[in-house]
């Protein structure tokens, strides 16, 4: 191969399994030693990104298009799959985020250790889904791929099955099943893909090359097996019924990572995978993406204003931001390719940002119903105006990041690539864009119910043991003031001490590169889609090159 | 007769390829003499010196595979030394040593007659070894009789116990059916080709169409070898032998004796009866599919960890016949064969270690039950963390073991490329998922539900448990990754280039 850059090839490798150290390391130290293995996880965590930030600087911005610190080892040489690393303009974006929220996972978790404990456990299982998910992102290789892509699965199983919610085991079980049914479908199609281009290697590059070459209905076919397998992941509408569930119950560091990268593994192999082998393949299932994704935005949107449970909102709202996403793929058209990349990173970063302060909030009312939870701005301010960034964010405001995932998928739908029906597109482009409208009905909504008004006097300090609606309101603004850390009893469900403080300085350090990389993406997307866009538009022409 | 014996020379022996075998001999003469002399209190002593024996009949198998010369042949090309047999040697020596460490605690608590087990352990062992290099029907038949007959002791070794007795009768009646419906076969065979050696066989029924008689030996030795590999429906004794049975004979009857079966299988249609396609593929489809999906919806119900694990076995056992199913569609040869070996490498792993996970934790909880693995992460984290790999691995999850094994059998599947091989993809694709459920269920205790008795006093693996389960957890793992350093193993060219095929 010509066009990849040898230098540095270390990199990538030690990026991806550092966590594994860290792994064995936590693995020798009993159990008991709890905040031992916070800092083992964080130290591993913070170790990992800054490798991460060593590949942010030496990578070539300049020739962005090509594969960098590019490694092509035999792995099993029988089934001619190798150990191909290299990463891109597309990749180093998700690649570099994974490490980053994984960190600042890590920390977080200093005060909000899920309840069921064991952070040895928690922790060692964080570092694997770490390794999957960056794996997934500089594999070149589609065993390799593959690899990775299920190495995520038990980690994200155990961790929403043992210090999830309630339902957790429901969710855990759902969330699997879905998950190996879409994996299953997917290995055949990864096979079918692999039998029709030779039987001679799974290299990315080999199948680019010999992908298109095969005839048009076999890539319906070879596609349709692979769109199961990424759409259960993104989720798609109507494959998405396991992710409010697996959202909902998930402990808040499980969200963050679920919302932020695991989601991202479905619209990332469209864009990798799926779509650049099998340009015929994709050409005649755009559409019918397009409509689902559409589908998605408004479903997902009007699943929001239905929603009483904050994280369960947050959660549908994922799916319709996954939504844009499909859109702008669905186009073929480097424009929405690029959007679909900037909101992929984009909606990491605020629904990320969102679930934490669920989190935060079920941390301190020990509830996320929506009717009980009101006047944040009140008993926590800074919290609340966090949360109204990350709604702001969230909804599309121009100068935040997320703006930059949606308006320009919208626009390239105007003007599909490759005679797609434009008359279609454009359609769905006004349904899309009223589902922006939803969006900030349903997000200020939300604002408007839980951090406006008087707070509930259930989580009021001086509130004593009754459960009726007395008057304390004066006294918690007084000591919201001093933002002491006031008792409220009498929740209803028992839980008894409500414990309504404001923004803790771990969170501060774990939201905050959140909240600045939301603000700088936005006002200056231009640092990400100059990255992205020679990889993106190389792409598009491969895929042009490969429809008659 | 009297002028062929006049003419008989004594054969040439390569003693270095035949080491294997002379060393576990030797070995077996030495555990009985020592037994005679030890007094019972040492008798611990005995799973040493077979632990020993079978890591000294290692040796000549890795000094065997270094010099590297493809095969050896001896006995007019009988009795065969290649890769093939080499590689799985070395698998059934070392289940064989883990077996023996499995064993080792449970043996000395319980007091049972610790020197015959091993004896008996070592000589089934013995006959595993010679059964890949039988190249000809009286020694693959022989080789069988070598493994199965102490098989069938060990399985009733709780002599007190009427399961455990329930469990040999079983196993030894139906074995011994079995043999017979071999036998015939085997008859049938030698009658209608005029030769018991393998290649010859091959080569007549290659020379023109099948008779009738062909079809039924056929058959028969597939129905023969189908109970020894419990293919549903010759399946019906394995989970109450397992169940019966005392825990590493059930570890050692679904790892070694099952695969002895396959590489029986395997080596008869490769070498023996490849042109009687039209016969075994249809069949032994049937067979494929049957078995993965019965024995998964059967495991689906279990509430018994040792009849979960029996079932999952027999499912398993399916998908390691698929790639049989197919051997001679298309050009699915060669990756069909490789899809067998590593396959049975691979579970070897697996399999034993979600054994020896049972038996260490049923040393605590004194119960077979699911539920009482509940809450294991809390008072054993090892243990849980073992369990999820091993049962992962069953479950096909990369980068766990078993998956790359899985890959290899749809790989042959799809090498077959016809629509009867498609459709058994699909049956085993489905049959996945399927399995993923059950895996799912016994993970699903040990991460997520509470202790059922809330005793979390921790467990106590003895040290030679903790070496087997560390063996198997490595195995699973440095394979799933690493796949290469096995899969060159099984060429098929080493397999029948020495025929001339």
């Amino acid at each position: 191969m010509t066009d990849v850059l040898n230098d540095n090839n270390w990199l990538l490798t030690v990026g991806t399994f550092l966590p594994l150290v860290g792994v064995v390391v936590m693995m020798l130290v009993p159990e008991v030693e709890e905040r031992l293995h916070k800092q083992l996880l964080t130290l591993t965590a913070g170790a990992t990104m800054a490798v991460h930030v060593v590949t942010l600087v030496l990578f070539d911005y300049g020739q962005s298009e090509k594969l960098q610190f590019f490694v092509d080892e035999d792995w099993i040489d029988v089934i001619g799959a190798g150990y191909t690393i290299g990463l891109d303009g597309i990749s180093l974006p998700l690649y570099v985020l994974s490490a980053f929220v994984t960190f600042l996972v890590a920390i977080y978790t200093y005060e909000n250790m899920p309840e069921a404990g064991n952070a040895k456990a928690f922790g060692i299982l964080m570092l694997i889904l770490q390794v999957g998910m960056a794996g997934s992102f500089i594999a070149q290789d589609l065993v390799l791929f593959f690899v990775f892509f299920e190495i995520v699965l038990l980690p994200m199983y155990f961790m929403i099955g043992v210090w999830g919610g309630e339902e957790r085991q429901y969710a855990s079980l759902k969330f699997f099943l879905y998950t190996m049914f879409g994996s299953a479908l997917m290995l055949v199609g990864i096979l079918a893909l692999y039998f029709n281009t030779g039987s001679t290697s799974f290299a990315f590059a080999h199948l680019y090359e010999m992908g298109a070459s095969i005839d048009k209905d076999t890539q319906i076919w070879i596609f349709a097996g692979l769109f199961v397998g990424f759409a259960v992941k993104v989720p798609m509408f109507p494959f998405h019924t396991w992710l409010p569930d697996a959202h909902t119950q998930a402990p808040t560091q499980g969200s963050v990572i679920l919302a932020a990268i695991l989601l991202k593994l479905g619209t990332y192999g469209f864009v990798r995978i799926a779509i650049p082998m099998l340009p015929q393949g994709a050409k005649a299932w755009a559409p019918v993406i397009a409509v689902l994704a559409v589908i998605g935005i408004i479903y997902g949107a009007l699943g929001c204003l239905a929603q009483t449970d904050f994280k369960r909102l947050i959660a549908f709202s994922s799916v319709a931001h996954m939504g844009f996403v499909m859109l702008g793929i669905a186009t073929l058209t480097p424009m929405g390719i690029n959007a679909a990349m900037f909101g992929m990173v984009a909606h990491g970063l605020i629904t990320g940002m969102l679930f934490f302060l669920a989190g935060s909030v079920k941390h301190r009312y020990h509830t996320l119903e929506i009717a009980r939870l009101r006047g944040m701005l009140i008993q926590m301010p800074k919290l609340g105006w966090v949360l109204g960034f990350c709604a702001m964010a969230s909804l599309g405001l121009p100068g935040l990041a997320g703006f930059w995932g949606e308006f320009p998928a919208l626009v390239s739908a105007w003007q599909p690539a490759f005679g797609l029906d434009e008359t279609l597109y454009r359609v769905l482009l006004v349904i899309a864009a009223f589902g922006t409208v939803l969006a900030a009905g349903y997000l200020l909504w939300l604002y408007q119910r839980t951090a406006m008004g008087e707070p509930n006097p259930e989580f009021v300090t001086g509130h004593g043991h009754g459960h009726g609606p007395t008057a304390a309101h004066s006294l918690s603004a007084a000591a919201n003031d001093h933002n002491d850390h006031e008792v409220a009893d009498g929740s209803d469900d028992g839980h008894g001490h409500a414990d309504i403080h404001d923004v803790t300085l771990i969170e501060w350090i774990s939201w905050t590169p959140f909240l600045i990389a939301i603000v700088v993406l936005g006002v200056y997307p231009q640092l990400m889609f100059k990255v992205m866009d020679p990889a993106v538009t190389a792409l598009v022409e491969r895929v042009g090159a490969g429809i008659p | 007769v009297i002028a062929q014996v006049a003419e008989w020379v004594a054969p040439t022996i390569d003693w270095h390829a035949l080491a294997p075998e002379i060393v576990l001999a030797v070995g077996i003469n030495l555990v009985l003499l020592v037994d005679l002399w030890i007094s019972e209190s040492k008798k611990w002593m005995q799973a040493t010196l077979a632990g020993f024996v079978l890591l000294g009949a290692f040796i000549p198998v890795v000094t065997l595979a270094l010099v590297g010369d493809s095969s050896r042949s001896m006995f007019d090309g009988r009795y065969v030394v290649d890769h093939y047999s080499l590689v799985l040697k070395a698998l059934f020596l070392l289940t064989g040593y883990v077996v023996v460490l499995l064993s080792q605690t449970e043996l000395e608590e319980g007091g049972y007659y610790q020197g015959e087990y091993y004896l008996l352990l070592l000589i089934s062992v013995l006959g595993m070894v010679m059964m890949t290099s039988a190249r000809d029907l009286v020694s693959l038949f022989i080789a069988l009789e070598l493994l199965s007959i102490p098989a069938y002791m060990m399985a009733a070794w709780r002599k007190r116990d009427r399961r455990s007795n329930e469990a040999g009768v079983k196993y030894y009646l139906l074995g011994v059916f079995a043999s017979g419906v071999l036998l015939y076969g085997m008859s049938y065979l030698y009658g209608t080709t005029g030769s018991t050696k393998l290649s010859e066989i091959g080569a007549v029924l290659a020379s023109g169409d099948l008779i009738a008689m062909q079809v039924i030996a056929v058959v028969f030795v597939i129905a023969g070898f189908a109970f020894k590999i419990s293919a549903v429906p010759f399946h019906t004794w394995a989970p109450d032998t397992y169940e019966g049975a005392p825990l590493p004979v059930t570890a050692f009857l679904s790892v070694g004796s099952k695969a002895a079966g396959f590489v029986a299988l395997a080596t008869l249609l490769f070498v023996g009866l490849y042109p009687a396609d039209g016969v075994y593929e249809p069949f032994l489809w049937v067979l494929a599919a049957l078995t993965m999906t019965v024995g998964n919806v059967l495991a689906l119900r279990q509430t018994n960890i040792v009849r979960l694990l029996a079932y999952s076995s027999v499912s398993q056992g399916g998908f390691i016949l698929m790639p049989l199913a197919v051997m001679a569609s298309g050009d699915a040869g060669p990756s069909a064969l490789k899809a067998v070996v590593i396959y049975l490498l691979i579970y070897a792993f697996s399999n034993l270690g979600a054994f020896g996970v049972v038996a260490a934790v049923s040393r605590k909880t004194r119960s077979g039950s699911i539920e009482s693995f509940g809450g294991l992460l809390t008072y054993a984290p090892g243990m849980a963390v073992l369990m999820t790999i091993f049962l992962g691995s069953l479950a096909g999850v990369p980068p766990l073991g078993i998956w790359i094994a899985k890959l290899q059998a749809f790989r042959a599947v799809l090498d077959a490329g016809d629509g009867a091989a498609y459709t058994l993809a699909v049956i085993a694709a489905v049959n996945t998922v399927i399995s993923a459920a059950y895996y799912m269920k016994v993970l699903r205790e040990i991460w997520m539900k509470p202790v059922p008795d809330g005793d979390t006093t921790p467990v106590a693996a003895p040290q030679p448990i903790r070496l087997a389960l560390g063996l198997c957890a490595a195995g699973t793992i440095v394979l799933g990754v690493l796949p290469g350093l096995v899969l060159r193993f099984a060429d098929i060219t080493d397999l029948t280039a020495a025929f001339g095929r």
